[in-house]
This record gives structure tokens, C-alpha cells and sequence, in this order.
């Protein structure tokens, strides 16, 4: 009987992946599909989140609708499936999404052991913590001893490990699975302290039923570099994603943008001609339409543009460009030319 | 014998028409079909997980784990291993599981008792209890008690307390811990010499009533000793136990035993919505069993609270012990809905946070249902062996 039991479950796990078979081309079956399956966040305002019509928003949706836009030439081909931070990169293995866009942390492990590629940056990002103001604590080197809320499968829930036991400092962690259960924890008492990445505390800080109450410690305890994410073993996509990325944040530094790129399509400037044009071979070698980085900027505008309406100043988040600014401004966003 | 007396009969049968050989070689095709299935997809997980770059094999369980567990019973903390973090989640899925099933006994055979009992308002009550909570999901139940019940509850700060030494907040129940002294171990000799006095006294009293006919009150002087002895040698060698009193230090009290609300929570929901099930079990049980059973016992002058004790419910165990079977498989296999309030378990410690860290989602998830799977066959060999103790032994 325990031989059979053993068998049915190998049986099971197995065809669960062999189902998912690799395909060489996620180009060529994303054309047939004629839609993009994009991995975003449960809910995060501002980085992937549903609006009050169910249309997904935010910065990393942004992207899938940038690649949707390079890809099939319609940002709006694109499928959004939700998924919890433990369930990511599973579902990106096993072939269920094409892209993973949902503020995942750059990190050694996740590149050389996962079987996956991160495509690039699209938030530089550090953790930090909230707590509410009636504590009365103004550092988080005072959070002795305090239990903490984190949501379970991330980065944050290492980072603060290293944090307090460099600091000789002890917690309570409590353990969530999705975020939104990790506000409600925060909001009953259950944990003194929330972490997490510093844009998503602002994010879920304006989700509590009294935002005024709490407040953002000063202290960043580590690098979370955000980024898009596919499978190993298929250059083309890869390329694909990564590109559609600095597309956008190229566009920035033209000053090419949704509402203007149409006027400056007979422009003089040599980069601009490139960028709306596409030379052909350059295109025809990433397997995409003449008019990829054109439709890109049109559709989904350029990284700027992108930034201040999700998260920035046109946002409820209204968080400021700081590191995320580009390079030519003093922030780290700086992509390689389109040449 | 069938086999033989066809053989004797035709004295030599050929291969195929001998149903032991056939039924023999059917076997063995069966075998290698089933085998060369498990070895094929063995292969081509294997060749997918190496032609993606993805790591295999079972060297992460040695690797520093870096993340907290809010409620180990060994020591844990973020230096130790991937492995160690199995144990952890493990012990916790055991820890609730062992509690869900005792008091979801005790609840449901008071219930199913309770149901049948010639009292209106008592037997209504416990019809509506099961009722209730018989159809509603558990995960809706486990939410209730955590995120409705539980939450209500005042801050640290404003702890309820008894007696200065208990607190009950948010954060969980604050209980005094016994911190063992010098001579303690005096005591625990102490208790498992009135565990053995027990025995012989339960073999005394058995005795004297078969020649006697007197009853001995068999269980207050057993408690007595139970209780009495180990007492007796805790003062003589010199109150060797202290008491760790849990303090308000800083955020949250400290010291002390802690009973966190995610445990109390899921320990809630599973032994109520299982003791609905086991009443229901019990009812059946205690139905089956003939009402003559009950006249004559009633005739011999033997109390209703004897009667039921000495002889239905022996009877109706027989009735009851398969289809609880059942529902202790249940209870064990639903505290992995443990992962949705984040009660540390083995789902959600090691197939949630280890795998999510690791990305060896075959060997985690591999070893998750083997635990299952193990702890399933385990109880269900008890209970079959005791179902076998308790069966009807016809003469």
C-alpha cells in the first residue's frame, strides 16, 4: 500500500511539471496564445493591483503590459495571475506564467538556483519598518524584544533575521502569507512592528483604516533590487523582457513619452530615429515588429511617466524619485543604449 | 482448496488455466508496468530540472535556514539548519494534531452522549451544535476564531490577568513555567511509583469484588495516590520547584510559557468541528446497540450512569472505532490549514518558508506528504489494533 501511495504522489508532482514540458519559444507560443500570462503580486497599491473596475495597475504591471505592448503589439493582451510570494516562482518554473513581475528581490540564490533570469530593475528597493506611533520608538535599533509581522517565503523574512541577531537584539516572528493578512495582524495588535520592502510599507500603510497612526522608521536594513523575472534557458524572452524594460527607461532619457512620441517620429536626432524606427535587423533578431520600442512608449509611456502615476507624485503613494530617479539625475535608473 | 482438487482431477493443467500461476504472472506485469511508469517520470523530472538549472537533490537540508520560527518545541533559531526547520514544523503539526484529537474525543463523546440524553434542552443543544458546526468549512471556522474571536482581545499593555500570574492578550496566554530545581527528579520517581501502586490496587479491588462482591472506590484512591504521593516527596525534598512568572518587559510580556494564538485558534476550530463529526459517530454507536441491553441492565438495579459506562458504550466502541478512524485521519491532515493564519506547522514552516527560500519545491514536497502519509498509516495501525482488541470475539 505505501509503495502504491508512493508512486500516485511521485506520479503526481511529476506530470504537474511534465505538463508545463518546456518550450523552447515562449515567443512563438505567446504569439499563438495571443496573450501574455503575467505573475503579479496579490495586491500591492501601486506595484500590481486591481483598481475598482478589476483593471490590474501599478509599476509592475507596467512591465507586462510593456512586453504584451513589444511582444503582440497590444499592452492589453495580457492575463494577471495573482499569486502569493511563496507561489512564484514555482508557477514561473512550471511554465504557468510567462513573466514574473511582482516586486521580486534580486538576489545570488534566486539566480543560480532557481532556473530563473532577472531581466533587470525596475525599483531599487530597501527594508524598513512601521510601527504605530503610540510605541513611542524612533529607531528600529530600540525594537528589542518586539514581534514583528512578515509575510512568509521572503527576502524581508532573512534580512531581519541578520538584522537582530547583528544587533543582539531578539523578535517574535509571525508569519503571514499574503500581505494583506499581514496588515490586518499589524492592525490587531497582534505584532508591534511591520517589515518589509520601505515602497511596499508605504503601500500597505495607506491600507490601514487609520494611516496617520503609524509611521515608517527611519533605518533601510538592506538592498532590494525589483525587478522582472523568466525562465532559464530561453535567450530570446529574455532579451525580449529585458529590453521592453529599457525601452521605457531609455524613452525617460529621450524625453520621449505617451503624448509626444507621435509628433517626434520624423525627428532629427539620430537615438530618437533609432528608438522610433527600430532598425530593421535589430528587431527582426529580438523576433519583434519594426515598431516594438515605439509601441512600448505609446501605450505604456515611457519609465517617468510609469513611476509618477503608479507610485510617484501622481499616486496616493506620492513616493519620492530618490534612488529610482534616472542616472543623469543622481538615481541609479541607467539602461544600456538601444544601438 | 479448489486448486488442488482441479489439479487432482485433471492431473496436469496447463500454465494459463492454473488461476494461482496466472494471478501470479498478472502480479509481476503489473509490478514492472508500475515501476517502469515511477522510473520514466522519475527520468524526466530529473532531465526538466537539469535542463532548466534548477538544483536537485537534498544537500539544502544541511544549510543555514536565516529565518524565525515563532514556536519550536526544540531549540531553534535562525543559525540552524534547513532540516532543523523540518523537525520544527514537524513537532508542531504533531503537537496540534496529538491536542486535536484528545479533546475532540472528549468533546465529541460528551456531545454524542449529550444528543441522545432524555433531557429536551440537552439533546437539542447538542443537535444544534452539530449542526452548526458540521457545515460550516473548517477554514471558515479557523478565520472566525482567529481573526474575529481572538483579535477582540486587549493589547499587551492592557493584559487581562489572574491571580498576577497568568495573562491573556493578543499575543497569546502567559502561563507560569516550572523551572525544575536539585531533587525535582525525586518527584517524577515518585509519580512513577504511584502509577505502578495504581495498577496493583486496580488488581486488588478487581480480586476482592469477584470473591466478595464488595467495590472498592477504585478511582478516588487511585487519584489520591496519584496525587498524595508525588506531593509528599516534592515537600520532603524541599519544594525543588520554582516557578518562572511571566513579566511585562519592554513590548510584550516575557518569561514564562507562552501559548500563542495561532495554536489556540487552530486547536479551537479543529477540535469543535471534528467533535461535531465524532458525535455523530458516537450517536450512531450507541444506537446500534439493542435497547435490551439497557432493560436488563435497569433490571439488574445497575445505575444509568454504569449502564451507559460498563455496558453500551464497550458495545458501541465497536460501532464507533472505524469511522473515528476516519475522523482522527481527517483532524491530522486538516491542520495543515494551519499555513492560513500562520500557525507554524510543517506546511506551513517547511513547505511554505523552506521552499520558498530553497526552491526545491520535489524533494519539500516529497517529504511533506511522506510525513502525512506516515503519520496517517501510524494512527490508522493503532486504531486497527485496537479495533482488533475491541472486536466481538464469537466462541
Amino acid at each position: 500500500m505505501k509503495k502504491i501511495g508512493l508512486v500516485a504522489a511521485m506520479t503526481a508532482i511529476s506530470v504537474s511539471f511534465a505538463s508545463a514540458s518546456i518550450s523552447a519559444d515562449t515567443l512563438s507560443t505567446v504569439k499563438k496564445k495571443g496573450y501574455l500570462n503575467c505573475g503579479v503580486s496579490t495586491g500591492l497599491p501601486g506595484f500590481s493591483n486591481p483598481d475598482d473596475k478589476g483593471k490590474w495597475q501599478g509599476l509592475d504591471v507596467d512591465v507586462c503590459r510593456a512586453v504584451a505592448a513589444a511582444a503582440l503589439g497590444d499592452e492589453k493582451k495580457v492575463k494577471y495571475i495573482p499569486l502569493t510570494a511563496k507561489e512564484r516562482f514555482t508557477a514561473l518554473q512550471s511554465g504557468e506564467i510567462d513573466i514574473l513581475s511582482r516586486n521580486t528581490t534580486w538576489t545570488l540564490t534566486r539566480d543560480v538556483s532557481l532556473g530563473l533570469n532577472f531581466a533587470g530593475v525596475n525599483y531599487y528597493d530597501g527594508q524598513g519598518f512601521m510601527v504605530s506611533k503610540s510605541l513611542g520608538v524612533k529607531s528600529a535599533k530600540e525594537l528589542d524584544g518586539a514581534a514583528v509581522c512578515i509575510q512568509s517565503g521572503t527576502t524581508t523574512e532573512l534580512n531581519l533575521a541578520d538584522y537582530f541577531r547583528q544587533h543582539g537584539m531578539k523578535y517574535t516572528p509571525v508569519v503571514f502569507d499574503t500581505s494583506d493578512q499581514t496588515v490586518k495582524g499589524f492592525e490587531a495588535g497582534r505584532c508591534d512592528v511591520l517589515t518589509s520592502d520601505q515602497s511596499q510599507l508605504y503601500a500597505l500603510k495607506i491600507k490601514l483604516s487609520k494611516p496617520n497612526n503609524a509611521m515608517v522608521l527611519p533605518e533601510i536594513i538592506s538592498k532590494e533590487p525589483l525587478g522582472p523575472v523568466v525562465k532559464q534557458g530561453d535567450d530570446k524572452w529574455f532579451n525580449i523582457v529585458k529590453w521592453s524594460l529599457f525601452a521605457m527607461i531609455n524613452a525617460e532619457e529621450l524625453s520621449l513619452a505617451s503624448d509626444n512620441i507621435d509628433a517626434k517620429k520624423k525627428a532629427k536626432n539620430p537615438e530618437v530615429k533609432r528608438f522610433v524606427q527600430s532598425d530593421g535587423p535589430i528587431a527582426k533578431q529580438l523576433g519583434l515588429n519594426q515598431d516594438w520600442a515605439y509601441q512600448v512608449v505609446k501605450q505604456v509611456g515611457n519609465y517617468g511617466e510609469s513611476f509618477d502615476r503608479n507610485v510617484g507624485k501622481n499616486s496616493p503613494l506620492n513616493i519620492d524619485r530618490g534612488v529610482n530617479s534616472l542616472w543623469s539625475k543622481g538615481g541609479f535608473m541607467y539602461a544600456p543604449p538601444m544601438r | 482448496m479448489p486448486e488442488n482438487k482441479h489439479n487432482l482431477a485433471t492431473g496436469n493443467v496447463s500454465f494459463w488455466n492454473d488461476p494461482a500461476k496466472r494471478s501470479l504472472v498478472f502480479q509481476a506485469i503489473l509490478f514492472l508496468a508500475v515501476f517502469a511508469v515511477g522510473y520514466i517520470i522519475y527520468q524526466n523530472t530529473q532531465h526538466n530540472l537539469e535542463s532548466r538549472g534548477i538544483t536537485t537533490g537534498f544537500e539544502f537540508l544541511d544549510a543555514e535556514a536565516g529565518f524565525g520560527i515563532i514556536q519550536s518545541l526544540i531549540p531553534y533559531d535562525e543559525t540552524h539548519s534547513y532540516g532543523r526547520t523540518f523537525v520544527v514544523g514537524l513537532l508542531n503539526t504533531i503537537l496540534v494534531a496529538a491536542l486535536g484529537i484528545f479533546f475532540a474525543t472528549i468533546l465529541g463523546f460528551l456531545i454524542g452522549v449529550a444528543r441522545l440524553s432524555h433531557n429536551w434542552l440537552i439533546a437539542r443543544i447538542a443537535a444544534v451544535y452539530i449542526e452548526i458546526f458540521r457545515n460550516i468549512p473548517l477554514l471558515l471556522q479557523i478565520f472566525f476564531w482567529y481573526f474575529a474571536v481572538l483579535r477582540l482581545l486587549p493589547g499587551p499593555r492592557q493584559s487581562l490577568e489572574l491571580a498576577n500570574v497568568a495573562f491573556l492578550n493578543v499575543r497569546g496566554v502567559y502561563l507560569p513555567s516550572p523551572v525544575l530545581g536539585e531533587g525535582f527528579s525525586w518527584v517524577l520517581a515518585a509519580l512513577v511509583l504511584a502509577l505502578i501502586v495504581i495498577f496493583f490496587i486496580k488488581r486488588w479491588a478487581r480480586r476482592r469484588q469477584s470473591e466478595t462482591g464488595d467495590q472498592f472506590p477504585v478511582f478516588w484512591a487511585s487519584l489520591g495516590v496519584l496525587i498524595g504521593l508525588p506531593f509528599i516527596v516534592f515537600l520532603l525534598s524541599g519544594a525543588s520547584l520554582q516557578w518562572e512568572i511571566p513579566e511585562l518587559k519592554g513590548f510584550n510580556f516575557r518569561g514564562g510559557l507562552t501559548i500563542i494564538p495561532e495554536l489556540s485558534a487552530l486547536l479551537i476550530a479543529l477540535t469543535i468541528y471534528t467533535a461535531a463529526f465524532i458525535a455523530e459517530i458516537v450517536r450512531s454507536g450507541i444506537e446500534s446497540i439493542s435497547k435490551g441491553q439497557t432493560e436488563a441492565a435497569r433490571a439488574l438495579g445497575v445505575s444509568p450512569g454504569k449502564t451507559l459506562q460498563l455496558v453500551i458504550i464497550p458495545q458501541a466502541m465497536r460501532v464507533i472505532i472505524p469511522p473515528l478512524t476516519s475522523q482522527y485521519l481527517n483532524l491530522i491532515k486538516n491542520s495543515s490549514l494551519a499555513t492560513a493564519i500562520g500557525y507554524p506547522d510543517l506546511v506551513s514552516v517547511f513547505a511554505g518558508t523552506t521552499l520558498n527560500q530553497t526552491g526545491q519545491a520535489i524533494e519539500v514536497i516529497s517529504m511533506t506528504m511522506a510525513v502525512y502519509l506516515t503519520l496517517s498509516l501510524l494512527v490508522s495501525l493503532f486504531m486497527n489494533w485496537y479495533n482488533k482488541r475491541m472486536a466481538l470475539v464469537e466462541r
